[in-house]
């Protein structure tokens, strides 16, 4: 299978062939490649992809995976994409 | 091992990199920037990505507007893989309340004697513009339609990546420790990996540059201070302006992916470098919007953040040299709008560094000014 057949970020649609294309041009931490790819900002937020991308930074740096630069992890809420709607009723409840 | 540069900038977000552009475009000798963590990954990449010149300061108005100017030539200029996604939709600015439409209206005036294309619209105006959008109560609103969107992580790797290929070399993943001075002047940086001398210091480090600075013993009033914003999941292009209202106090913009990113004030919002996101954000947000756009209703919420505004007593940025130590420079405090005047700020700083006169009037921008006490407070923000 081709580099261009292999889907890194499902959500977003990032291929391998494309991750491979930002390490080359010097993107080599998980925060770059997912602010200039969106791999991790759709509805997972990076719980599908992040583990393969750092294995992918890993075998081009050569770095084992805890010395690849990465931001400590902030939470983003929330946990899985929610409408407005439920958050007013929950609000609209909580006032009750 | 002795280094040498001929300018260093410490803070890679978009008022460091810009600055390292405009300068190298120059042919201003060897210049390193150097960033603690990546690129942007400060208060730039938290940012909400809007773009204006609807100001109610003349220097806003005016780096805003070359700065728009900047951005519709960047992706010729700096020949980014993919662009920058710049989206001029406009800014709509909505009004509600009589004291509010005073404001937008000198503001208005003085934007149109700087160039700014900017007009008040009716509620009629309003309504055909954004079908989705409740007008209840809506006064008037003003509007300009070169305001819009770009992205903030694109711009800052252009400008990088442009920078580096006319010269620059960038260190990411490298802190600086402190800044050396003999006395009266500047002699370089001591970085986590070693010193570097330097003749000439810029400091573009947002909420980071009050540490540094006070380490030399400068003082200047800047803080951070959290502001937090939401994302959508993406939808079909359906609000194209940004919509903004200082009496609201909220933003909201449909971005170029098709997703949603909103704002509001806050009232507590703490002081320092706490970014982190909270549960009331996204109930106030919830509630506001909602009422403002209620298809929203029915759309998801994918992602919250925080990022962290580098406040100056005024509101507005500090650009120039600091007097008390020869070859140090300043960009920073931008309170909020840093993004979308920083290809002209960049470009007024390198001016002012390699003894050009800045073809904008910047001397109202230097610290000096909160000693005398002639502060310029900006009129017209999201709070």
């Amino acid at each position: 299978m081709s580099d261009d057949d292999v889907i890194i970020c499902r959500c977003e649609d990032l291929t391998l062939k494309e991750l491979r294309e930002l390490l080359k041009r010097g993107y080599t931490s998980f925060d770059e490649i997912k602010r200039l790819s969106r791999a991790g900002m759709g509805p997972c937020q990076g719980k599908t992809c992040k583990q393969l991308i750092l294995n992918e930074i890993k075998n081009y740096t050569h770095l084992e995976i805890d010395k690849i630069p990465i931001r400590p992890t902030v939470v983003r809420p929330p946990a899985r994409p929610i409408i407005f709607k439920e958050i007013l009723e929950s609000e609209n409840e909580r006032n009750r | 091992m002795k280094e040498t540069a001929d300018i260093v900038i410490v803070g890679g977000g978009c008022q460091g990199v810009s600055l390292a552009y405009h300068l190298t475009k120059k042919k201003a000798g060897k210049i390193i920037l150097l960033e603690k963590s990546y690129l942007g990954s400060g208060a730039t990449g938290a940012c909400a990505a809007g773009i204006r010149a609807q100001w109610g300061l003349p220097i806003n108005c005016k780096l805003a507007i070359k700065s728009l100017e900047k951005f519709e030539q960047m992706d010729e200029e700096l020949d980014f893989p993919g662009g920058i996604d710049l989206k001029q939709g406009g800014y709509l600015v909505l009004a509600y309340q009589e004291e509010e439409i005073v404001q937008l209206k000198k503001n208005v005036v003085l934007q149109n004697s700087l160039g700014i294309k900017s007009k008040i619209i009716s509620p009629g105006e309003v309504r055909s513009m954004v079908p989705y959008l409740n007008t209840e109560n809506l006064i008037e609103a003003t509007y300009h339609q070169r305001d819009g969107y770009a992205d903030p992580h694109k711009v800052v790797f252009a400008y990088g990546e442009a920078s580096v290929r006319l010269g620059v070399e960038i260190r990411k993943f490298t802190p600086v420790k402190r800044i050396i001075v003999d006395e009266v002047r500047v002699m370089g940086v001591e970085t986590d990996k070693g010193t570097i001398y330097a003749p000439i210091v810029a400091v573009t480090a947002g909420i980071y540059s009050t540490g540094l600075l006070s380490n030399i013993g400068i003082n200047i009033p800047l803080y951070g201070e959290r502001h937090e914003a939401l994302v959508t999941e993406p939808l079909e292009p359906m609000v194209k302006p940004m919509i903004i209202s200082f009496s609201l106090n909220l933003y909201c913009q449909q971005t170029p992916h098709g997703s949603f990113i909103m704002g509001c004030g806050d009232p507590h919002k703490p002081v320092g470098e706490d970014i982190s996101s909270t549960p009331q954000f996204l109930f106030t947000m919830t509630k506001k919007i909602t009422r403002l756009l209620p298809f929203m209703k029915k759309v998801r919420v994918v992602r919250q953040w925080g990022g962290s505004y580098d406040m100056t007593p005024d509101a507005t940025p500090i650009i120039g040299s600091v007097s008390e130590i020869k070859g140090l420079y300043l960009s920073t405090g931008f309170s909020g709008h840093g993004f979308m005047l920083s290809p002209m700020s960049g470009e007024l700083l390198s001016q002012l560094i390699i003894g050009e006169t800045p073809s904008v009037d910047i001397s109202g921008l230097n610290l000096e000014r909160f000693q005398i006490g002639e502060l310029i407070r900006e009129p017209s923000v999201v709070g």
